[in-house]
This record gives structure tokens, sequence and C-alpha cells, in this order.
């Protein structure tokens, strides 16, 4: 089917609907992973040009494995995501211009100017804000998952992601490991891009796949071509169905290239002519136009159109943060914690 | 009715677990019929089924579950089996608890109880006083209980409150303090107390040291010396102006703490009193701590790494006749 699929057999009424809402599906997700796409270049020119402080950080070659993970989460549920998750947030519900807000550091984004970038969420909506420790939202989210079950929800699941550098540290192993002993309703998926900064996989790890670990920790086990929005589509889908009908935590390992650097800072020059020339260093959203345009999914006009709305969307979020107040440390409140009368007193 | 310390943090907890639905416990071999290395947790598990959980030996992944619970709703004592070991734990202690509420304005109301201090013969890395550490970086309130009633009333205190607690708990107060009844009510937390009034000089102490305090002041009573004794009770927030007041009455200070020397509570002490009630001080003020190496095994030199009441006792005469 879509980008695997092969064309000619007359499809039955029920398989033609249900292929209508398979390419209802990825056409959604197209759309996510092009208003990510389209976004992203935005931050990257306003940082290049000066207007971001800090860093810009994106998921070039990444939108499809994020787009999915966002997907097919619901309210209720948990999302724990990473630095190259705006597809994934996005797709999750949280507001382009939040984003806007967070790198422009506006007061009245969810972090305030308090904490920047990609390190940004709403805890209370099931958005956890990563810290930039790789591995330690793993087990938060399994005690969120927890706190639900011991309230007696149902059908909710987690979701966390995870590249394969963060991968090898103590902290995704500790959290994975728990993650199964206590069997919470968890999906972790963890996208190969193949380089962590700039260190390739082999001075990484040392395991054929990262997903033969999925047996080792109690976890059922996927592997996917990040390229192929179809397949992130459907593994993620069942990897969250299966975790929400009560099987063990699964975990997910995708396959790509990043297309950009660590950080907007990073010119990646140490990745090399021969990786640039493997099948996971396609470009996602180039795929899904061509299997648009094959399958004749939209037309060049609806696509142009998409391209056109998304690119309105992306300058009202970034025009609306530009217009909002910075923070402004005479009036900053300075006390790090709830309990204001046990500030400690301090200068 | 006689409590011991530890008992009295058993207690604590029961009540806790008995009288709200959000607590549980989470920690190495706290649960099944064991109780805990210490027997902290004896019996809780029996009583309050599926709420006291054993947990792999990972420190940092128990505090990331506590997180995750404690932002969904939940009120979790972490126990840590040794201070020692929440090293492993640093980073969702300090940059992910720590961080959240000034970060997402959600506050991360969890307790992680750390068993402290040195006994005889635990050696490096089963006898650390982390509680200058974790006071070093924002967003957590650290208590050091040195009394059976403070243990039992700061903890019931430290799981109202909506902040990261780290709660350090002296092991070798175990044991060796007894009460005979529990308070309903203790001191307010962030408010240090004096232990034993005084006018001839104050020492600033908390957990174990003050009870090695208490004791040189017994000794140096016996010389005629009148010394004050400030409990900290909480290292963070830190009561200046109880110590504050107590130097202005004395004019002399000394501050004893059992962590390492290099920077840490009595450096704070000192820095908070040097520079705000500098006027007060007829001597330069002085502190104690343990040795800058390791903590050793042998208790010959054990003995003399951390402050011992007659170490106190020496320190102070040399201040007091300065």
């Amino acid at each position: 089917m879509l980008q695997t699929a092969r064309r000619g057999r007359k499809k039955t009424g029920s398989e033609a609907q249900a292929a209508a809402a398979v390419h209802e599906r990825y056409l959604e997700a197209y759309r996510w992973m092009l208003l990510t796409r389209l976004f992203e270049e935005k931050l990257a020119s306003m940082y290049r040009g000066g207007m971001i402080t800090g860093g810009v950080y994106v998921g070039k070659g990444q939108e499809a494995v994020s787009a999915a993970c966002g997907m097919f989460l619901r309210k209720g549920d948990i999302f724990a995501p990473l630095i190259r998750d705006q597809a994934g947030r996005a797709a999750f519900g949280e507001p382009l211009v939040d984003v806007a807000r967070t790198y422009l550091g506006s007061r009245l984004g969810p972090m305030r100017g308090r904490d920047g970038n990609i390190h940004r969420g709403k805890p209370r909506e099931g958005q956890l804000a990563m810290i930039s420790h790789l591995g330690a939202m793993i087990s938060v989210v399994v005690g969120s998952l927890m706190a639900k079950r011991w309230r007696g929800e149902k059908d909710f699941v987690g979701l966390t992601t995870i590249g394969e550098g963060g991968m090898q540290t103590g902290s995704t192993h500790e959290g994975l490991n728990i993650a199964a002993v206590e069997r919470v309703p968890l999906v972790v998926v963890a996208t190969n891009n193949h380089y962590a900064y700039s260190t390739p996989n082999e001075r990484e790890f040392a395991c054929a796949s990262l997903v033969d670990r999925a047996l080792g920790y109690g976890f059922e086990g996927y592997e996917m071509d990040g390229t192929n929005l179809n397949a992130c589509l459907e593994t993620i889908e069942t990897a969250v169905k299966r975790a929400r009908a009560g099987r063990p935590p699964q975990l997910v390992v995708a396959s790509i290239l990043r297309l950009a650097g660590h950080g907007e800072h990073d010119d990646f020059s140490y990745v090399t002519d021969d990786i640039r020339k493997e099948p996971f260093a396609q470009d996602c959203l180039k795929c899904a136009e061509v299997c648009i345009r094959e399958l004749g999914l939209a037309d060049d006009a609806t696509v142009r159109n998409w391209r056109d709305e998304a690119l309105r969307k992306v300058d009202e979020a970034v025009a609306t943060a530009q217009r909002e107040p910075a923070p402004n440390a005479g009036e900053e409140d300075w006390c790090a914690i709830s309990t204001r009368e046990l500030c400690d007193p301090v200068e | 009715m006689s409590l011991t310390y530890l008992e009295a943090i058993r207690e604590a907890q029961a009540k806790l677990l008995r009288d709200d639905p959000r607590v549980f416990i989470y920690g190495q071999d706290v649960g099944g019929t064991f109780g805990g290395a210490f027997k902290a947790t004896k019996g809780l598990a029996k009583e309050f089924p599926g709420r006291v959980l054993n947990t792999p030996i990972s420190e940092d992944a128990m505090t990331g579950v506590a997180i995750g619970a404690a932002l969904e709703g939940m009120r979790p004592i972490v126990e840590m089996q040794f201070a020692d070991f929440s090293s492993i734990a640093l980073n969702q202690i300090l940059n992910n608890a720590g961080t959240q509420y000034w970060r997402t304005n959600l506050p991360v109301p969890i307790t992680v109880r750390l068993p402290s201090g040195g006994t005889k013969g635990s050696g490096p890395f089963h006898s650390q006083s982390m509680e200058s550490l974790y006071a070093h970086y924002p967003g957590l309130i650290v208590m050091t209980p040195a009394t059976v009633e403070d243990a039992y009333t700061m903890l019931i205190d430290a799981i109202s409150i909506d902040d990261p607690v780290v709660y350090c708990e002296h092991k070798y107060l175990y044991y060796h303090l007894k009460a005979d009844a529990l308070p309903s009510e203790g001191m307010p937390i962030g408010r240090a107390r004096v232990a034993r009034a005084g006018r001839d000089l104050t020492i600033v102490s908390y957990s174990a040291m003050l009870h090695e305090s208490l004791a040189a002041a017994e000794e140096l009573a016996r010389e005629n010396w009148d010394i004050e004794v400030i409990d900290l009770r909480t290292v963070k927030p830190l009561d200046t102006s109880t110590v504050l007041g107590s130097v202005a009455r004395t004019g002399r200070l000394l501050a004893v703490g059992e962590s390492f020397p290099w920077g840490g509570v009595t450096a704070e002490v000192l820095a908070r009193v040097a520079s705000e009630g500098f006027h007060l001080l007829d001597a330069a003020p002085a502190r104690l701590n343990a040795k800058d190496t390791p903590i050793p095994y042998h208790p010959n030199l054990w003995s003399a790494h951390r402050p011992s009441s007659h170490a106190i006792a020496a320190k102070a005469r040399r201040l007091l006749r300065e």
C-alpha cells in the first residue's frame, strides 16, 4: 500500500474505503511534516539572522517518524518528545505559536523565557518538557503512567522518543528496564540518525541492531525505515495499539540520516559522501511527495495550497511571538520553588 | 512507649500511607517482608498492599518514576538505600525535579529519603553526607532532622510540601536516639531551633553533629563556658536570622558539619554571618567539618575523620580565647 503498493488491481468497496482512510491519514501526516519543515526552515533562517538566541535544533529527515509518534496519541496520553520532534509535538496538539514563543523567549510562552528552543512542554496537558540529559524522560513517563493506572484510568498510553545516541546512556538503560518491570503501556521510538552529534554508529554501539535490545529488556521490538512515511504510520500505530491493549512495552527502531547539523550552528561536514548515498539517507518529505504524486493522492494544486497555508501559519506564529513581551529581569520572580515561604533568603 | 529515630521515620510513613492515598514508597528492598535495609518500611508493604514497592537497583529510574508520578498528582517517597547511592540519581533530582517548577510552573512533590552520615566500619561508600551538594542546587528543600520528634514531623511536612524535598536522615541516630512519644505538630519547616541556650559562643550544627555539639557544650560547661547550640533542622532554606540572633548574643560562631570541608553548609553559615553580621562578631568565625578525604573504614580513622565532641570542644576553646 502507498509507498510499497503495487498498482493495477481493482479494489473492492470495503478495500477502497480502507484505502481511502489510509490515504487520508497519510496526507494528514504529510501536512504535519510539511508544516514542520517550513517552520524549521524559518527558525533556521531567523537563527542565521541573529534573531534567535541560543540555538535551533531541527528534525530534517526525521519528520515522518516524528509525525507518526504524535498522530496515534490522544488526550489523556503522555508524550515525552525529544530534540527532533517538532512534527510529533504539532500532531499531538502543541500550538505552533508556543514553539515560536519558546524560541523567542516570549513571556507568554509555556517556558516564559526561562527555558528555550526544544526544552519546552506543558506537563499538565501530558506534554512533558524534556531535559537535555538523554534517557532521563523515559522513567518519568513510566511514573506518570503508573499514576494513571493507580487513578483507575483506562486505555491510556505513553510515548517517548530517543536517538541511537541517547540509547547508550545509563539513564536509558534504567528507564527501559523499569518500564518493563512495571509493565506500563509505553512505546519508545528510537531513531537511529547515524550520528551522535559528530560520532558515527561504529563508535556508539557494537550490537547488530538496537532492536535486538528489546528482547533483553522484555519489550516487543520493531524495525522500520524512517524515510517511508507509510511504514512509520503502520509500525507506530501497531506499537501504540499493542501498548494500549496491555502488551509489554514497545520499542520501535527507525533508521534515517539526519539531514541537518546537530543544531544550526553545526555544518555537519562529518557526514561522509558514502553515507549520503545509503537508502536511509533519503529525505522522507520528498519520498512522501513522490508517493502522493505517483498515486494521485492529491493534485499539485492542492499540495501547493497546503504549502501556502503552512507558510501562512508559520509567519503568523512567528509574528505573534515577536509582538509579545520579552522577560524582564527586574520583574522576574527569582524563586525556584512554589512554596514561597520556604525560598532561601540568600542573595 | 519509647520510639527510636528510625521508628519515628517508619511511623511517619505509616501515617502518611494511612492518611493520604497519593502517597507511595518506592525503593530498593522496601517492600515484601523485608522492609528496607534499615527496616524503615518494616511491615508497611503488608499493611498497604501495592503502595510500598521494591525497585530494581536503578536510582536514576526510581527517581524518574517518582517525578513522573508526582507530575500526575501522586506524593511519592523514594528511599535511597544509602545517601551515597543518590549520586546515581543526581541528574533526576537536580536537573529534572529541581528545575521543573521554574521551567514549567508545575511543582514536583517528591520526597527523597537519604540514609546519611557515618557509622563505624561503613567506609567510603556507605557513610556520606550529601546535604551540602543538594542545597547548592536551586529548586530543592533539604531537611536534616536531628531529633526523633523532628524526624517524625519533618517527614510528614516533607510530603505536604509541593516542592521536591531531600530528607537526610542520619544512620548514626537511627538507634541511638529515643523519645517517649511522637508529637502531633513540630516547629515550622525552615526555622532553626536553639537547642541549648548560652552566652559565650554559638555552635551552629545539624543532624548527628547536633549531638556531638551538645556533648561539647557539656564538656565546656564543666570549664564554666556557657555555649549556645543551634540546630538548623533544614539546611535549605537556612534560617539565617536565628543564627544571627544567636551570634548577636554570643559574639562568637563555630559551625559544625559532617560533610566534606570544601564549600558546604558550614561555609554558607560563615559567609552569611560574616556578610550580614560582621559587626556582631568578637572573633573570626570558625568551622569544623569532616576531613577532605574519602570516609575511612577503620573505627580508629573514622572517629578522627568526622568532628567528635572533643574536637568540637577543642576548636571552641581556641575560639573562646581569641
